[in-house]
C-alpha cells in the first residue's frame, strides 16, 4: 500500500459515486487485546459486502492521517485514522490505517464487484 | 503409540505456536498427523511496515504458509473453508457434524484442540467446543482421546495442573522452524517477547522459555 495523497483519493473516490457499490469497513484493536494487557478493551466493528449507493464522497485530514466520509441518501458512513491505500484486482479501492508496528487498526474498502466472502 | 493424530484450531500458525513439538514428536514416532485448520486468518492484523500485504492479499499468504509449515512438519492438512472471527457465530451443531464427519473418515486415535471458553480467541473457543461435541457425537467405543489447550493467562489457577506437560525443547528447532513459516506472523507475535527483537539468539532463548512447553488436559465425557 501506499501513503494517500489527498488530491488523488479524493478523485478516486468520485468515481464509486452514485452507483451500487459493496463496502467493507472494519476497525479492531485485535482479539488479544486485553490477553497481553489486562486494562485494555477488545473492541472492533466489521462490515463485509454491504451494497450501498453514495452520493457524495470526501476525504478530510492533515497529510498523515485521513477521515473519509460518505454521504448515502438516508444515512452515512464514514472511516476515521486512513493512512495507506491501493487498488486491488481490477477496481477494488481499499484504504486502511496502520499503527507503527504496521497492525491494521482501520479499513474502508470500496468496489463494483463483491469482495471475495 | 498413538495410530492417527488430529490437530483442530482455526489459525494457520495456531498450530506451530500451539503444538509444533507435540506434532514433531509424533511424526518421529511415524504416527500419521492431519491438521484440521478452520480459517485462512483472513482478519489477520500484522500487514508490516512497510506494509506487505493488505486484507484481501492476506488470505492467500497466510495459506502458501499454513502449507509452508505443513510441510515443514510433515503432516496432512485439511482446510475447513470458515472465516476468520466468525466461528462463534456458526451454528455449534453444523461445525461438530462437518468435524465429526472429517473425524469419522480418518479415525484418530487423539484429537488435540483448544479448551472451550479458556483459549482467549473467540475462534479458539467456538471451533474447540464443536471439536469436542463433533467426539462426542461420536458412538463412545469409536471416540478418540481429546486434548484441550489453554491459553489463558490463569489457567491453572482455574484448571489445576495440566494432564499432559510435554516438554518440547528436544524439538525446538522444528517448533521455531514452523513458526517462522509463517513469516506474516511470526515477527509480530515473537517481537511482543523481546524489547528487543533483532538479537535472535536472545529470541530464540525467550521463545523457549515461552513456547517450550506444551500443555493440555484431557477432556473428560460422562
Amino acid at each position: 500500500m501506499k501513503p494517500i495523497q489527498i488530491q488523488k483519493m479524493q478523485d478516486l473516490l468520485e468515481n464509486y459515486s452514485n452507483k451500487d457499490v459493496y463496502v467493507h469497513l472494519e476497525t479492531t484493536n485485535g482479539a488479544y487485546a486485553s490477553h497481553f494487557d489486562d486494562k485494555a478493551y477488545n473492541v472492533g466493528a466489521y462490515i463485509r459486502n454491504a451494497k450501498v449507493k453514495f452520493s457524495q464522497a470526501k476525504i478530510v485530514g492533515n497529510g498523515k492521517t485521513y477521515r473519509v466520509g460518505l454521504k448515502m441518501e438516508i444515512g452515512w458512513i464514514y472511516a476515521e485514522g486512513l493512512t495507506d491505500w491501493t487498488i486491488h484486482g481490477d477496481n477494488q479501492l481499499l484504504l486502511a490505517g496502520h499503527d507503527r508496528e504496521g497492525r491494521l487498526m482501520v479499513s474502508l474498502q470500496i468496489s463494483e464487484t463483491p469482495f471475495r466472502y | 503409540m498413538e495410530k492417527h493424530v488430529v490437530v483442530i484450531y482455526p489459525h494457520p500458525d495456531d498450530e506451530s505456536f500451539g503444538a509444533a513439538g507435540t506434532i514433531t514428536k509424533y511424526r518421529e514416532q511415524g504416527v500419521p498427523v492431519t491438521y484440521l485448520c478452520g480459517t485462512l486468518g483472513e482478519m489477520g492484523r500484522n500487514m508490516g511496515s512497510p506494509t506487505f500485504a493488505n486484507r484481501e492479499t492476506l488470505p492467500e499468504i497466510r495459506k502458501e504458509e499454513l502449507n509452508n509449515a505443513c510441510e515443514r512438519l510433515d503432516i496432512d492438512l485439511q482446510m475447513l473453508g470458515y472465516r476468520d472471527k466468525t466461528l462463534e457465530f456458526e451454528d455449534r451443531h453444523e461445525v461438530a457434524d462437518h468435524l465429526k464427519g472429517i473425524l469419522e473418515e480418518i479415525n484418530p486415535s487423539l484429537v488435540i484442540t483448544h479448551y472451550p471458553e479458556r483459549a482467549v480467541h473467540p475462534d479458539h473457543d467456538a471451533l474447540g467446543a464443536a471439536a469436542v461435541e463433533a467426539v462426542k457425537l461420536m458412538a463412545p467405543e469409536n471416540r478418540p482421546t481429546v486434548w484441550v489447550q489453554p491459553i489463558t493467562n490463569n489457567y491453572v489457577e482455574e484448571l489445576g495442573e495440566p494432564d499432559i506437560k510435554n516438554d518440547v525443547t528436544p524439538f525446538f528447532d522444528q517448533k521455531m522452524d514452523a513458526i517462522l513459516a509463517h513469516e506474516s506472523q511470526a515477527s509480530g507475535i515473537l517481537s511482543k517477547f523481546k524489547e528487543n527483537p533483532e538479537l535472535d539468539d536472545d529470541l530464540k532463548e525467550e521463545a523457549k522459555k515461552r513456547l517450550g512447553k506444551e500443555h493440555f488436559y484431557i477432556w473428560k465425557y460422562e
